[in-house]
């Protein structure tokens, strides 16, 4: 096998896919690689759903495939470049350790669009989306700063990265807000998805006095947790309504669907172009699970109150006067955030006594 | 301030599914089988554990199915090393491959269902972490203290000699790896059943590794298997617990401690056995070889 | 009844016909297990071992074949010879991991200054990397008689948590906005491992695999080296005798295979994987030990089996993406396929006759 060999095979394979991919009644094939199984049911469970609403939506007019548990590196570029090669003209790659791997496959395939989550690198062919998951925070927040008599809350964080940090800050200030005692314990588990670590971990900040956990990682352990000690969470990524109404008073749901339909659509009626699209609330793709009785009315309403404000774009949740926890100044009152300063979040905000471990 | 005993209820929970499955892998070892496969018999026990309870509402059932299942896997390892005479290392691995595939396709239907509630034991621990502490001291006494756990010792220390005494080598390793999966299988479905409560792929996420090296820390012993089992967990709980007091601690390099400190064990004995000849208490002679009778 | 009777040397012909048996019988049990899951047997089987070599796609999957073979086909390599002589190194998976960490070290020292020294300097170093990570149960078996099986297992997972460390603290891409991972090492140019060729997929790693399969042969059965090696494996007592000190024969075996694996791991991190991740450790070092048994630890075998278990890889990709088979049923698959060459690997070795009854 030679260049010219590879080169002519692939051109004439993409002429004949390409060209009825275009013609009237042949569907638009839509590709997605997945970091996870399907069955997490957390962060991969949630794009899957995503895939689905594409198929409801459009019907004949589309044809979505999977490639599911695939590892970050090679092999990620493997599959990506096989969903090119089967004729899919828009692939969606789901985790952050993608990234490299889609710039490297989006070069060679200009035609195909790429889509690439939680990620900063673009090109003409690669557009990139992530959700304000802080907007939610803050709302599970609120609730948590008015749910908690021993005044500690917990956080189970996956990894120190600036997305994590955005969302430790975000419920801390906001718990802060409606309870000036708030103290806030963060335990770093590593991992996105280790039940039996995460259990350990809920278990610890338990130990600590805490009784609200917030988690930014997938399992449900630390609610099952949270349930023996008679204390409250929240459900992380998707509603995780089997531990309703308590230990889980409300959720943090990633809704990609209205994303992938608008996009998709794009596609099919030609105006797709690569862009940076970081939505949040008001568009649907950060959602709060149903508030349960657990909560108190007034409690309730605050929290619903203060979700419509953000969403209304009336409230930014990183709105100053703010400092960071150095005590130095970082927003002046009424200042509020900018999303450069957001996707490269390495600090704490004043009032949280803990270091990012380096 | 950390109260030390509530680091230590916490540990009693987290080191259970290692304790159960590395306490199987020790007998299996005794009888001078490796099985890798621990990873891939816990996943099965936690999938058919979890399936069990649901199914029928008691978590009793749910451990007792978990067993089963753990040891019917068990038995494919057991079919290629004493009757197919397949390398160990090789088979034990591809049963981790198989376990962890075959348990992801048969949970599909069971995923985000929430599992019966367990009413807890004595001081509020789960009676399945009680059990666990007891197997301990029954293990001991197992295999330092009945017939057949001599005979065990005794197929894994030299397989000819026991052969030639007229014991079923066969016989006796296959009875191990069939308990080594009932223990293995018992350890995953604490992590469905017990603490997670829910079936999701992959939830087992490497425990049955940690239950191999607890094995090796352990000298071969039944209460070096609690005394590993306890440092293992217990690192991983005190990391932690160090975390949610504000301390900040190097997760990595604390979390590499155990295994370097197996390392040590492991030298030491085997130092100790090597330059004072005593006998004993170490590595059994035959592990991981396969045995075949020539009549 | 039947009994086994050993073959006093293993047999030739069942050396050919046990794998095809073990194929088939795959086939057919892994056919059943796809009929029963409601997919189509043949055609899911024809795209795991057929579609990947001539199917449509093929001219791409091909060379790919060679990328995902070639670690295999190193590791074990050096990983039989140590096998023969009855030395266990089962920690390959460490020494990859520090081949792979000590070679990029050496490429991140050295960025962004450009030079032709700087990626041999990369393989020596990511080959003494993995030599010095599997000396160490080496020297321990060596002077306190510690059992190197256990040894190098244990290693394994050190060397992962120093993956971790590394990826969090002083690899970190200082340009990375607080993400976890070295910088990318395909992205410079004098530390890449690019595909040499445009389309065949050989990488240095490739070449790298193609002389190790040489080199053990050559080693093997024509130096006295391989003779001690074979000797020491088949009668150690007589060995001894001849003169083989079994000392610096374990010290050599698990050098060597280090040395493979720590190649295999510098080739892979600045090539295909191209940085230092948490999750650099893909699992070669595990797949190698089996690749090894299924290629018999004779390196024509060993260069057969892993283009076989990277068939099923790829092939199993594929049929996630065009029939839509979970990756599971291709795992399950996947190990069926282990099952049956290891169980059928009997029958080289030994021959069923009828026990004569007295």
């Amino acid at each position: 096998m030679n260049r010219r060999d590879l080169i002519a095979s692939v051109a004439a394979m993409t002429v004949s896919l390409a060209a009825p991919a275009f013609a009237q009644d042949e569907p638009l094939k839509v590709g997605f690689i997945y970091v996870g199984p399907v069955g997490d049911g957390g962060w991969t469970y949630q794009h899957d759903l995503g895939r689905q609403a594409i198929e409801a939506e459009y019907g004949d007019k589309v044809e979505t495939t999977f490639i599911e548990s695939v590892p970050e590196g090679a092999d990620a570029e493997r599959a990506l470049t096989q969903l090119a090669l089967a004729g899919n003209k828009l692939i969606f790659a789901t985790s952050f350790g993608f990234m490299d791997p889609v710039m490297n496959v989006a070069a060679k395939f200009p035609d195909v669009k790429f889509e690439h989550a939680t990620g900063y690198k673009r090109a003409d062919n690669v557009a990139t989306y992530d959700a304000r998951f802080y907007e939610g925070r803050a709302v599970m927040g609120t609730i948590a700063g008015h749910m908690t008599e021993s005044n500690k809350i917990g956080y189970i964080g996956s990894f120190p990265i600036p997305e994590v940090i955005q969302g430790i800050n975000s419920s801390f200030i906001h718990a802060r807000k409606v309870n000036p005692d708030v103290e806030m314990k963060i335990v770093w588990a590593y991992s996105w998805f280790d039940p039996a670590k995460e259990a350990d971990a809920a278990s610890a900040l338990l130990a600590e006095g805490v009784d609200v956990i917030l988690q930014h990682t997938d399992s449900t352990a630390p609610l099952a947790k949270a349930q023996e000690a008679g204390a409250i969470g929240f459900g992380q990524a998707s509603d995780m309504s089997n531990f309703a109404p308590s230990p889980r008073v409300s959720s943090i749901i990633d809704n990609w669907a209205p994303y992938y339909v608008q996009r998709v659509g794009a596609v099919l009626d030609g105006t797709w172009e690569s862009k940076a699209t970081w939505a949040g609330i008001n568009e649907g793709e950060v959602e709060i699970g149903e508030i349960t009785d657990a909560v108190p009315a007034d409690v309730k309403d605050a929290a619903l109150a203060l979700k419509d404000q953000i969403a209304s774009g009336e409230y930014h949740p990183f709105t100053g006067p703010l400092n960071k926890a150095d005590g130095s100044v970082w927003l002046a009152d009424g200042q509020t955030a900018t999303d450069e300063e957001l996707s490269g979040m390495n600090f704490y905000v004043e009032g949280i006594d803990a270091e990012i471990p380096q | 301030m950390i109260d030390p005993l509530s680091v230590f209820l916490l540990l009693l929970a987290a080191a259970t599914p290692i304790l159960f499955a590395a306490l199987g892998e020790l007998i299996v070892e005794r009888a001078g089988v490796l099985n890798l496969g621990v990873e891939g018999m816990m996943i099965t026990g936690a999938l058919a554990g979890f399936a069990a309870a649901h199914a029928t509402g008691s978590p009793i059932i749910g451990f007792v199915a978990a067993a089963i299942a753990g040891a019917a896997t068990a038995m494919i390892f057991a079919a290629l090393t004493q009757f197919l005479l397949a390398n160990q290392v090789a088979s034990g691995l591809a049963l981790t491959l198989f376990g962890l595939g075959l348990a992801a396709l048969f949970g599909k239907p069971l995923e985000g269902i929430k599992a019966p509630p367990m009413t807890p034991g004595p001081f509020r621990v789960n009676w399945i972490v009680w059990l666990g502490l007891l197997m301990v001291p029954v293990v001991w006494w197992f295999l330092n203290r009945t017939r057949p756990g001599l005979i065990l010792r005794g197929v894994g220390e030299n397989h000819d000699a026991a052969h030639a005494l007229g014991y079923s080598v066969r016989g006796v390793r296959i009875a191990a790896i069939g308990f080594g999966g009932a223990m293995a299988g018992i350890g995953g479905a604490f992590i469905s059943i017990a603490t997670v409560l829910q079936w999701t792929e992959g939830m087992t996420a490497g425990a049955g590794w940690i239950a191999l090296a607890i094995v090796v820390f352990s000298n071969w012993s039944a209460p070096g298997v609690l005394a590993g089992a306890w440092l293992f967990g217990g690192v991983t709980v005190l990391q932690l617990r160090l975390q949610a007091a504000g301390v900040d601690v190097p997760v990595q390099l604390l979390s590499m401690a155990p295994y370097l400190a197996t390392i040590f064990v492991l030298v030491l004995i085997s130092a100790r056995q090597k330059y004072s000849r005593r006998a004993g208490g170490t590595a059994p002679g035959s592990l991981g070889q396969n045995f075949h009778a020539l009549r | 009844m039947i009994r086994l009777v050993p073959r006093a040397e293993a047999s030739a012909a069942w050396q050919f016909a046990t794998p095809l048996l073990a194929v088939l019988a795959t086939m057919l049990t892994g056919g059943l297990l796809f009929a029963v899951m409601g997919y189509d047997p043949v055609a899911a089987i024809r795209t795991i071992f057929w579609d990947p070599l001539f199917g449509m796609a093929s001219s791409y999957s091909r060379p790919q074949l060679l990328v995902k073979a070639a670690p295999l086909i190193l590791i074990a390599s050096g990983l039989a010879i140590g096998f023969r002589a009855g030395i266990w190194n089962i920690g390959a998976e460490g020494q990859y991991i520090i081949g792979g960490i000590t070679g990029a070290a050496v490429a991140l020292a050295a960025y962004p200054s450009e030079g032709m020294w700087i990626f041999p300097a990369m393989v020596i170093a990511g080959a003494m990397g993995g030599w010095a990570w599997g000396m160490i149960p080496a020297l321990l078996r060596n002077w306190f008689g510690a059992s190197e099986i256990l040894v190098s297992l244990m290693l394994v997972y050190v060397a992962e948590r120093v993956a971790a460390w590394m990826a969090f603290g002083p690899m970190k891409n200082p340009e990375g906005f607080g993400f976890p991972g070295s910088r990318n090492l395909q992205q410079y140019p004098a530390a890449a491992n690019p595909e040499l060729i445009a389309g065949t997929g050989a990488h240095w790693g490739v070449v790298a695999a193609a002389a190790a399969v040489l080199v053990t042969w050559f080693l093997m059965s024509r130096h006295i080296r391989g003779f001690h090696i074979r000797a020491a494996g088949l009668a150690p007592r007589a060995a001894r005798f001849a003169g083989v000190r079994p000392g610096t024969l374990v010290a050599f075996c698990l050098g060597l295979s280090g040395a493979f694996a720590g190649m295999a791991g510098l080739f892979e991190v600045a090539g295909p994987a191209g940085q230092i991740t948490d999750s650099f450790g893909s699992g070669y070092g595990f797949t190698a030990i089996i690749v090894a048994f299924l290629g018999r630890l004779n390196p024509v075998g060993i260069l057969l089996a892993g283009l076989l278990l990277a068939l099923t890889y790829i092939g199993g990709e594929l049929a996630q993406l065009t029939l839509q088979l979970p990756a599971a049923t291709v795992q399950v698959f996947q190990g069926m396929l282990l099952f049956f060459l290891l169980g059928f690997d009997l029958l080289t070795r030994f021959r069923i006759a009828r026990r004569i009854t007295a």
